[in-house]
């Protein structure tokens, strides 16, 4: 059997090498030279040729299995078709980046022992893998939760620390929320047949009601999982706290599986949504993007910087799919094929450049031992790999033409321009003002990325020990590099990707985008309207003109150049305090957008004799939301544990009581 | 695809190029005579740039490369821009690889270089200005795609030279939408062209200054690519209000060379009255507080976002 004949069994033999590997790891837990020189190399491997087989997979039809495995009348079932497909090469894809530079980067004495690390590392991956292959609700859960466990472990590899154990916890504990949810959602969806194949869910037909609630409990499931406000207060903490790879297994990819969650249940589980479902993660996912942005915007950790960002991306991944649902409800299928094609753009797009940037915080971290932008800065001349390698994610993911970022920014911008043709009034009207909701975060990217870029890599160093900073070693660079072509490659063929990614949307909604019009370097995704898009005649259009300016100025005035230390309007003492901070530059945001944040500031008067400033910025949801229900949960807690009154006697009699009202039950 | 199209696409470029600096010299010369001084030369903006190709170029020790070749890539996007903005004739064969959201990127992609590279030797004041750019530019790149929304949505594309042509040839007729979005966009092009009231372009007091904050740090060759830039970045924004808004008098589609060559005493026209026209804007308001300026610029945001809820409500 060749992998062109079943490349399901081909990605679950993938699955179970990277698991094999995994547990190689924990044989010999000590031995860094074979975790980081073999083993992690290996899984990038399986990685590689995982995001082949599923190329293949997009393109073929799908294909089923029932496997040896689970409980005695309850096989796991696995299926691979187009959504499946493109969901693991995205797994294969980004994982392959990011095992090469987690090959370089897990050194000794970092909490967990490297072999153990391994272990959840691959557990991680493989189990994120057979979410996506899961055909039926047991198998999924248990994956999901395998899931949710091994990311727990990585998240806390350095749990001697406090606040990564708390950060840990409150992951946990989100992330069991969101699984109950999606259990309950199983549970409406198998429409009274007690069969909890996907297959049987399909062909359930659920009332109206019931179908809304299962799509509800799956939204707010996955969600969670995704960080959608009010359930994203998990994401800032716990992604920040895990190692860098960690942390781009996370951001990612990880998120996307609750994005593939989304789309398996709403488009082919539950089969035809109804339009007015999509209106909710419109409204949720709009304001997850702008509150993700701004939140973004006024961090001064690097790595929460970046998990913000996430928020963000989740926020506009979700609006997609609401989009997609109202005009798959309304029978406007190609309209619903459109917006699907700019979810599933963005969130390949996604899991390159976030990867890649939190794989750049991690080498900055490693060469500086800073997370914190205030005292960071000038690396570009310390670590130049790390830092043309990083703008090359930091300019995608604000957005800008010609990478990748644009292209799905772009396609949603192109299907919310057809919103007022939904045949709904006032819904025609306000869905297209998502757009400008839109329009402001990405604009608002842009101000992150260059808050984000410029403190870190641009400037003066702010600290003197970033002197002794040293660029990454060769697999950092290869895993980065690996990454930062997925964005340009993303980013400028981009009718390649809509031609592959039309195998999915034919799957769910049975329309494929056309990828272009006449000229084949061209995407054209809108028949009926003259719209086109070719980001490599854009490339070359700029860099001949730079070209020729170049040659054209250097060749008629040859004048020489002279280095002299700055001029800065001819102040002499410059030094690294005067630049801008993290701080600094994020306050414009907290000032224009006072409302999102619950601020505590300490302001100096002009007669203190020991001046000081201090802000400190905290989300409103946490306060408004989690605080007082934790304390519901702690007086509830309180009043239950007066029954615990520490006598044996007490005990006993909690047992006799029992049983005298079992029995009277019984009798 | 003709020769007679790309001939137009390349004359654009040309066009733009080599009036840029002359329409910025006409209005800083009806900015002299509005204010009663005696206007400099119309061609002072040539004379400054030649003067700066002349000179040796002098670079901060603490530059690395990406501030070299800023000025590149941002001269490179604004000449991509003015190849996608139809000034004379709509037909542009390279509108096909770049519509009017692309345009919008572009012009992103200039000021996030040009931030990055004023952020790159780490004054004081070039950070100010990054910080300060990005805040004017975060406010004025959504309301500049709000209003492109609304000329797509009235003519059923996001190609700009389609855009044109269908609000220069259908029957004259009154948008109610375009009124609200041209306020708009007047606002986005003050802001965006660093000119009062967000900016002054005369101006290098430290405490306001924005945009020349960014470029303290240039000199010579790259800071006349800055300077030609922000001149080629002010004609864009000129033709694209043209384009939208005063459409008539372009060649269209397939149109001869003829009406090409009508089409320039037309261009000029709309170009002499815009440039005193903003001269009057500028003469007749005051510089903005840097704190004030989102508001300005939220103001041209909720303009923009009103012009679409005003095209949905009365379809046109």
């Amino acid at each position: 059997m060749t992998v062109l004949e079943s490349p399901l069994s081909a990605c679950l033999t993938l699955l179970a090498l990277w698991l094999a590997i995994g547990f190689c790891g924990v044989l010999r837990p000590n031995s860094f030279r074979l975790i980081a020189r073999v083993l992690f190399p290996l899984g990038a491997s399986c990685g590689a040729l995982l995001a082949a087989v599923a190329a293949i997979g997009i393109v073929s039809p799908a294909e089923t299995v029932t496997l040896l495995v689970g409980l005695p009348d309850l096989p796991f079932h696995a299926r691979l078709d187009a959504l499946s497909g493109v969901f693991l090469f995205l797994l294969g894809a980004a994982s392959t980046g990011i095992s090469v530079f987690a090959a370089g980067y897990f050194r000794k004495g970092q909490g967990t022992a490297p072999g153990l690390l391994c272990l959840q590392y691959h557990l991680f991956l493989a189990a994120m893998g057979f979410v996506l292959l899961a055909d039926d609700a047991y198998g999924f859960m248990v994956a999901w939760e395998t899931m949710a466990l091994s990311s727990y472990f990585l998240v806390t590899a350095q749990h001697g620390l406090p606040e990564i154990r708390r950060a840990g916890f409150l992951y946990l504990l989100i992330a069991h929320l969101g699984a109950i949810s999606i259990l309950l959602s199983f549970g409406v969806m198998q429409g009274g047949s007690w069969q909890f194949t996907f297959d049987a869910m399909r062909a359930a037909h659920l009332a109206p009601g019931w179908a809304a609630a299962a799509f509800g409990l799956a939204l707010v499931g996955f969600g969670a999982k995704a960080g959608l406000v009010p359930l994203h207060v998990w994401l800032p903490e716990a992604h920040p706290a895990a190692p860098s790879p960690v942390s781009a297994l996370m951001s990612g990819i990880m998120l996307k599986t609750a994005v593939y969650g989304v789309l398996r249940v709403t488009f082919d589980l539950l089969g035809d949504p109804l339009w007015w479902w999509g209106l909710i993660p419109v409204a949720v996912g709009l304001g997850t993007a702008l509150f993700g942005v701004v939140f973004a915007a006024a961090q001064t950790d690097m790595k929460r910087l970046l998990a913000y960002s996430s928020v963000e991306n989740i926020g506009i991944l979700f609006t997609g799919i609401g989009l997609a649902i109202v005009f798959q409800g309304v029978g406007m299928r190609p309209l619903a094929a459109l917006a699907l094609t700019a979810v599933l753009y963005h969130a390949l797009n996604h899991a390159f450049m976030k990867s890649l940037l939190f794989l750049g915080t991690g080498a900055v971290l490693h060469a500086t031992g800073e997370r914190n932008l205030g005292r960071l800065g000038g690396l570009i001349h310390r670590m130049p790999w790390v830092a043309w390698l990083t703008l090359v994610g930091a300019l995608a993911i604000a957005g800008l033409p010609p990478l990748n970022g644009f292209v799905s920014e772009w396609l949603l911008l192109q299907s919310f321009l057809f919103a007022q043709e939904v045949p709904h009034p006032f819904v025609n009207m306000l869905l297209p003002l998502g757009a400008s909701v839109v329009a402001l975060a990405a604009a608002l990217a842009g101000y992150v990325m260059v808050k984000f870029y410029g403190v870190i890599f641009l400037g003066q160093p702010r600290e003197p020990s970033l002197a002794n900073a040293h660029d990454a070693g060769q697999l950092e660079k290869l895993g980065l590099s690996w990454l930062a072509a997925g964005c340009v490659l993303l980013g400028l063929l981009p009718v390649q990707v809509v031609r592959g990614l039309g195998h999915v949307t034919g799957q769910l909604t049975g329309h494929a985008v056309p990828a272009v019009r006449g000229w084949s370097w061209l995407l054209a995704p809108l028949p009926d309207r003259e719209v086109s898009y070719a980001p490599l005649v854009l490339l070359l259009v700029i860099i001949g003109v730079v070209a020729i300016t170049y040659f054209a100025v250097r060749g008629t005035y040859r004048r020489a150049v002279r280095r002299a230390p700055a001029w800065d309007c001819g102040f002499v003492r410059l030094d690294a305090r005067m630049q801008d901070t993290a701080e600094g530059f994020g306050q414009p945001i907290r000032h224009i957008f006072q409302s999102f944040f619950h601020m505590d500031r300490e302001l100096p008067s002009p007669f203190d004799s020991a001046p000081q400033y201090r802000v400190t910025i905290g989300d409103r949801i946490w306060i408004a939301l989690y605080e007082p229900l934790g304390a519901v949960v702690q007086r509830v807690a309180d009043a239950v544990a007066w029954l615990q009154q520490g006598r044996i006697s007490t005990y006993l009699l909690y047992s006799f009581i029992t049983l005298v009202l079992l029995l009277a039950v019984v009798l | 695809m003709n020769a007679t199209a790309w001939t137009t696409q390349v004359l654009e470029v040309l066009a733009a190029l080599a009036v840029a600096p002359l329409f910025l010299g006409w209005v800083n010369m009806c900015r002299a005579w509005l204010q009663n001084r005696r206007a400099p030369s119309l061609l002072l903006p040539y004379f400054g740039i030649r003067k700066l190709f002349h000179k040796d170029a002098v670079i901060a020790e603490a530059a690395s490369p990406l501030f070299r070749a800023a000025p590149y890539v941002v001269f490179g996007a604004m000449v991509a821009a003015a190849a996608i903005i139809p000034s004379m004739g709509t037909g542009l064969p390279f509108t096909s690889a770049a519509d009017a959201i692309a345009l919008v990127g572009l012009f992103a992609v200039a000021r996030v270089f040009l931030s990055l590279a004023a952020m790159d030797i780490g004054t004081a004041f070039g950070t100010l200005g990054a910080r300060r750019e990005m805040m004017v530019g975060f406010l004025a790149e959504p309301a500049l795609l709000m209003v492109i929304f609304v000329a797509s949505l009235i003519s059923a594309t996001t190609a700009l030279p389609l855009i044109t042509e269908r609000l220069a040839t259908q029957a004259l007729g009154l948008y109610p939408s375009l009124a609200f979005t041209a306020v708009a966009f007047t606002m986005v092009l003050l802001a965006e062209n660093a000119r009062i009231p967000v900016d002054n372009p005369a101006t290098h007091l430290e405490l306001t200054m924005i945009h020349e904050a960014m470029l303290l740090e240039y000199s010579a060759r790259h800071l006349a690519l800055m300077e030609w830039a922000s001149a080629l970045k002010l004609f864009n924004y000129a033709c694209i209000g043209f384009a939208l808004f005063v459409p008539w008098g372009i060649a269209t589609g397939d149109a001869g060379p003829l009406d090409l060559v009508v089409s320039i005493p037309v261009l000029a026209g709309k170009l002499a009255v815009a440039g005193a026209w903003l001269a009057l804007i500028e003469t007749l308001s005051a510089k903005l507080r840097v704190f004030r300026a989102p508001e300005f610029l939220a103001t041209a945001f909720l303009f923009a976002v009103l012009g679409m809820l005003v095209h949905i409500l009365l379809g046109a």
